[in-house]
């Protein structure tokens, strides 16, 4: 039987880890993240785990440890959040073009500066080309499931990529839920063994990582790079079936709520999506034909996916917790945009930067989005496609 | 495709069978690489004033100093990158240095 806990988004994440129980954690503390390595580092400490815990001096090293460490053959793992993030910046790079599958949670708070503790997507979308797969979770639920699946498809012999698996900073790493956690015995029975073609503590086979490339070899490996991102997408929703199959849940690219007949819609990621089902019955019980497109894994983008789902849809609104300034919007209203391009009933879309630092997205404020679509929808009259929700003016 | 040997690895490999992310399965593959056309500066071996002491061999970074029967030979100029701790550090003026004339 599954076991019923009350858990915030935190504590259920470094549960996961301590079900899965990895070879190696290196990290460094940073808010809204921190609690994670903390309630891990007393899992290790009380000999729950048999994982090492590396207390790192800096996110930089944090990453270099866990690139050090897969590449030896450990499952590795981590944790943080902005700035901790930007520290890592390089070290990303070179964890996902060495094709290692380090699970990182990703607990996303606003990037510097001005400083703010709080949440917004400006983070790990600065990291969106890094080559990680990103998975991005609505609730505590959520961010605990998606870091158990995110083991098997990071280290799928066909993607071989590091995955960040992403909530929302306070609203669900510090709100506590009730949460339904998987048994121990089975988790550990899903994720399986780590076992790498090859790594560098196989004595059979004597390796070098991370070499120098030339002109001549840099495109080729980039392009087998890109080809794992290609793949993960099969292996997303083959991992997902698996775990639906033991705990219920169904989890995809994408989820979509009420939006089959939907003239008006949000496209937006994260914990927002709770708030924004509110705002849909709300406005479904006034007659009104709204709907929402939740995005859960941004990299690899799900293009067909969105384009599929949206055909039939008027207008569309959507959120971006990230500033791109491009001065017409943010990364995930750019790659709607591109998704819908090709669509012949192309949807009026408009770009809306809501929730920085931490400001409060309501059901209020999601309304006002609603019924401007819905005015679109109607009118056929798009105006502004890039705009600030709730900022005073 | 993750066990491609390095000796089919060339210029004329694809994407599909490079192996990911550069790994090379084998070790002691450096000595392929002749970096010797790197250098600029040239040590020059006097074997007659040279007591074979062996100060040098261990303190060349590319291990350019080819050792046999317990006695130095001449430089392996496939890979001295003309550093010159060598000339440096032998007491005995048994190398010189100096510009590489091609």
């Amino acid at each position: 039987m599954a076991i019923r806990e009350r858990l915030s988004g935190n504590e259920a994440v470094a549960n996961a880890m301590r079900q899965i129980n990895p070879d190696v954690v290196a990290a460094f503390p940073i808010t809204p993240s921190t609690e994670i390595p903390q309630y891990f580092s007393q899992f290790v400490a009380n000999g729950k785990v048999d994982t090492v815990f590396v207390p790192v001096e800096s996110e930089h090293s944090a990453m270099s440890a866990c690139i050090g460490s897969q590449a030896s053959g450990a499952r590795t793992m981590t944790a943080t959040s902005s700035c901790g993030l930007a520290l890592m910046y390089e070290m990303l790079y070179v964890a996902a073009s060495c094709r290692l599958p380090i699970i990182m949670s990703a607990v996303n708070r606003a990037l510097s500066g001005p400083i703010n503790i709080n949440n917004d997507h400006s983070d790990s979308m600065g990291a969106r080309d890094s080559g990680w797969i990103q998975l991005y979770a609505e609730t505590n639920q959520e961010a605990y499931d998606n870091f158990i699946q995110a083991v098997r498809i990071g280290e799928h012999a066909d993607v071989r990529l590091p995955v960040m698996a992403c909530q929302d900073g306070f609203i669900t790493s510090h709100a506590v839920e009730n949460i339904e956690l998987i048994e121990d015995e089975k988790v550990k029975a899903f994720v399986g063994q780590y076992k790498p073609e090859n790594y560098m503590l196989n004595p059979e086979r004597p390796m070098a990582v991370g070499p120098y490339d030339t002109v001549n070899y840099y495109m080729e490996h980039k392009r087998q790079q890109a080809q794992g991102m290609i793949n993960a997408k099969q292996v997303i929703m083959d991992v997902a079936a698996e775990f639906k199959a033991m705990t219920g849940r169904e989890y995809g690219m994408i989820e979509t709520y009420r939006l089959d007949d939907a003239e008006a819609a949000i496209v937006c990621i994260g914990s927002s999506a709770g708030t924004a089902k509110v705002t849909v019955d709300k406005l479904r019980a006034e007659g009104k034909k709204v709907g929402l497109l939740k995005i859960r894994v941004f990299r690899p983008f799900p293009t067909e996916e969105i384009s599929k789902a949206l055909t039939h849809v008027k207008a569309v609104a959507v959120m971006d917790k990230a500033e791109g300034f491009s001065a017409q919007g943010g990364p995930l209203g750019a790659d709607v945009r591109a998704a819908l391009y090709n669509d012949p009933f192309k949807a009026k879309i408009v770009n809306y930067i809501y929730g920085l630092g931490g400001r409060d997205v309501t059901v209020t404020s999601l309304e006002q989005v609603y019924n401007e679509m819905l005015e679109i929808a109607e009118t056929g009259i798009v105006g502004e496609t890039y705009r600030y929700l709730s900022v005073r003016e | 495709m993750s066990f491609t040997k390095f000796e089919d690895i060339n210029e004329n490999i694809s994407w599909h069978d490079i192996t990911p992310g550069g790994e090379v399965y084998e070790g002691g593959t450096s000595r392929y690489f002749k970096t010797g056309e790197w250098r600029s500066m040239i040590p020059t071996f006097i074997a007659e004033k040279c007591k074979q002491c062996l100060l040098c061999v261990p303190v060349c970074p590319d291990s350019a100093i080819p050792v046999k029967d317990q006695k130095r030979l001449d430089f392996d100029f496939d890979h001295c990158k003309g550093c010159g701790v060598c000339y440096k550090v032998c007491p005995f003026g048994a190398i010189e240095f100096g510009v590489e004339e091609k």
